[in-house]
């Protein structure tokens, strides 16, 4: 049996996994609350704000303004794409939507790939992320610490837009019956444009803040889409305290099979998920029905 | 997981990336009449075998590139295509330089302008597979070339071996590529497990003492295996010995924290990392981050092309790792210079292993067939195996050739060390080459690892 130390350790770094893919999953499952669409897309804008970062590093040092540039890239290119493309497929089945964000993907990849090459960029951790924390128990990387404050902070952000502004209520009222929104004399289309280029932003943050832990790769979307996937699915389709104990169960599945055998890791979220399915098909905080 | 089985993507289906048909530039640019019919009419004539003769029926010689341009090892896919693309041109306009590796070399290959048609094997057997087989029926090539995993370059042997064609390996750590895995038609110029793992052990012996632990990282595939197995053998040879936990984890993993947290807690003094591409370079971050590196020594037995500047020479600083070729070594080598000249020519910059191996590799090949005076895919395995009576001049210095026995290149290759960030002088100059390691002796004994030769025919 692993000791307590490396016990610990592990549920730490379940949790900056997890909060990781609570942020990209909220982005996820709001889109796909609001606006109804199956965005394979997603991936690629966390790709998209890590190259952003890794530029806005390269030219400016600061690694601030790199996670700012990371959100910000990841937005504008979200919006791009939700007026010149995806919204002509709202109406469209989700088989289509699904052909053409995985489409969208497969192309901002290879734009990507084509501008930065195949060979891994570096980010590195910023100063004051450097080093490690000795906290008893265990000696964590500090960076990751830190990755689990600012995460928090940007999922407290969203939390704070989605409860306590107008914009919120729009939104979830939305997610919950957009006809009726609309004939309450809202545009609802504006909101969800808001609603996109949060959760566009979000991926690119997150896309940032992972960085400096792996090497930038334009492939780094994939892996993070479907654990977003997976996550989404057990926290509830729709729902934004969902994605974050969704991305927390996540995180510590992923995290603590590791401490037994990693090559499971994998595969036993795939399980949870499966389990999740059968017996709670609407996902933990799900609402029957909604999905 | 494989994040990647989502892509709509085969090589079997048009794919998005496409084929892309090359030839070198100024190939393109040369009258076709260049190419003359007379030494078509010098061949003898040889029973059909593979895809010869119909292959070189007109004016053209077909090689298939299963390269990696997607997936963990992309960028070094994307290294190996340069390297092809400039040995192409470089024949195909019949660059005097190389003569110096293939003396009967005039323009194009037995007078034939050489041709490239390029897919993508993403780093996985199956679609590497079906781009060879697809090159081998519809493109009629003489040669399949291309790989960084051994588990893609051992599938691809077989099935070039099957189709009596010609395959080069040009990334391929696993010994069983040229050891239980090897194959008629199979030969492999780089260096391996085994001869890596041989020859840089005394290296860090010598630096580090013969009183130290290690702890090994191990990527889940037939290299990382195959490596483990070699590193362990002739450390322990040396006098070191081996915490019996290996890491090992599934290849293209990029959380490292529960291997980097055992390694911490393993009481080793150095950690020897067998990863390679992104693998290698995440799994070095993260060692780094755990703080792992504050009391351990990192080693890196085969290491990857790029590695040094996607890490950066914070964390590489004093980690040893074994190379097919550093380019620095162009500054005492003639066929090195060359090389370098001609690939900072084309590209703008300086060549790494990918690029070099697969240029190597062309000229080798080129080299055999003009021996041989014919495309006949048999012939050309012979004069492959009859290269150890016709030794070429090498990069790393010394002569190359493949051993007939079992088609193992005896090459040199590089020990190398990386330099201390303050003596860095520009963006290229990563490493201090530490030795130079002989290419015949540290091949592994003929059999050692088991080869039964497939037939000619």
């Amino acid at each position: 049996m692993p000791g307590i130390g490396l016990f610990m350790s592990q549920v730490f770094n379940g949790l900056a996994l997890g909060i990781l893919l609570s942020l990209i999953a909220a982005g996820l499952t709001i889109i796909y609350g609001t606006l109804g669409v199956i965005n394979f897309a997603h991936g690629a804008l966390f790709v998209v704000g890590a190259y952003a970062g890794f530029s806005t590093y390269m030219a400016s040092g600061s690694f601030v303004l790199s996670i700012a540039a990371g959100a910000v890239a990841a937005m504008v290119v979200g919006l791009a794409l939700e007026r010149g493309l995806i919204r002509r497929f709202y109406a469209r089945p989700v088989e289509d939507q699904i052909l053409v964000t995985f489409g969208i993907s497969i192309v901002l990849v290879e734009i990507i790939r084509g501008i930065y090459g195949g060979i891994g960029q570096r980010v590195p951790v910023p100063s004051w992320g450097e080093g490690v924390v000795d906290m008893g128990f265990v000696t964590y990387p500090l960076y990751r610490i830190e990755i689990l404050a600012i995460a928090t902070a940007a999922l407290g952000l969203c939390w704070l837009v989605l409860y306590r502004t107008r914009l919120g209520l729009i939104v979830r009222s939305g997610i919950e019956d957009a006809l009726m929104v609309r004939l309450l004399g809202i545009d609802i289309q504006r909101a969800f444009l808001v609603v996109f280029g949060v959760g566009a932003a979000a991926a690119g943050f997150a896309g940032m803040i992972y960085a400096p832990i792996v090497s930038i790769v334009p492939d780094m979307g994939f892996r993070v889409l479907i654990q977003s996937f997976v996550v989404v699915v057990l926290g509830g389709v729709g729902s934004f305290p969902g994605a974050i104990l969704g991305g927390l169960v996540a995180g510590q599945i992923l995290s603590l099979t590791s401490l037994f055998n990693p090559v499971y890791s994998d595969v036993m979220l795939f399980a949870a998920m499966a389990l999740i399915l059968i017996v709670r098909p609407q996902g933990l905080l799900g609402v029957e029905g909604r999905a | 997981m494989k994040h990647r089985n989502l892509r709509i993507e085969t090589p079997h289906s048009a794919p998005r990336r496409g084929f892309l048909r090359t030839a070198g530039a100024a190939a393109a640019l040369a009258a076709p009449a260049l190419y003359g019919t007379s030494a078509l009419a010098q061949q003898k004539q040889y029973p059909k075998l593979g895809n010869y003769p119909d292959g070189v029926s007109g004016d053209t010689v077909t090689a298939g590139l299963t390269l990696d341009l997607t997936g963990p090892y992309s960028a070094e896919g994307n290294g190996q295509k340069r390297g092809f693309e400039l040995a192409a041109e470089m024949i195909n306009k019949g660059d005097p330089r190389v003569r110096k590796i293939s003396p009967l070399t005039k323009e194009g290959i037995l007078g034939k302008k050489l041709v490239l048609v390029v897919g993508d094997a993403e780093t996985r057997p199956n679609s590497a597979v079906q781009a060879a087989t697809r090159f081998i029926r519809q493109d009629k090539v003489m040669m399949v070339a291309g790989s960084v995993s051994s588990s893609v370059a051992i599938a691809l042997q077989n099935t070039c071996d099957r189709a009596k064609t010609l395959y080069f390996p040009i990334i391929s750590g696993s010994s069983d590529t040229t050891g239980k895995d090897c194959r008629r038609y199979g030969f492999r110029l780089c260096h391996h497990a085994y001869t890596a793992s041989k020859a840089i052990a005394p290296v860090l012996a010598q630096a580090y003492g013969k009183n130290m632990k290690a702890i090994h990282l191990v990527p889940d595939y037939n290299y990382g295996h195959s490596i483990h197995e070699f590193m362990k053998k002739f450390t322990e040879e040396q006098g070191w010995t081996t915490i019996d936990t290996p890491q090992i984890h599934p290849l293209g993993a990029t959380d490292y924290s529960a291997y980097m947290l055992n390694i911490a807690n393993s009481g080793a003094d150095i950690l020897i990392n067998h990863d390679y591409g992104a693998d290698a370079v995440n799994s070095a971050k993260q060692a780094f981050q755990f703080g792992v590196l504050k009391n351990m020594k990192m080693c890196v037995p085969y290491m990857p092309a790029y590695m040094l500047e996607e890490v950066g020479p914070e964390i590489m600083e004093g980690v040893y790792g074994t190379m097919v070729f550093w380019h620095a070594y162009s500054e005492q080598n003639e066929i090195a210079r060359d090389f370098v000249e001609a690939y900072e020519a084309k590209y703008g910059a300086k060549p790494r292993d990918p690029e070099h191996n697969a240029y190597m590799t062309t000229l080798l090949w080129a080299d055999a067939i003009e021996r041989a005076g014919t495309f006949h895919p048999a012939e050309v395995v012979k004069a492959l195996e009859d290269s150890i009576n016709h030794k070429r001049p090498y990069t790393m210095g010394g002569e190359a050739y493949f051993r007939a026995e079992d088609h193992d290149g005896a090459a040199n290759f590089t020990i190398v060390r990386g330099k201390k960030p303050s003596e860095i002088k520009d963006k290229d100059d990563l490493v201090d080459i530490v030795a130079v390691a002989d290419g015949v002796a540290t091949l592994p004994p003929v059999g050692y690892a088991g080869c039964q030769m497939t037939d000619y025919t």
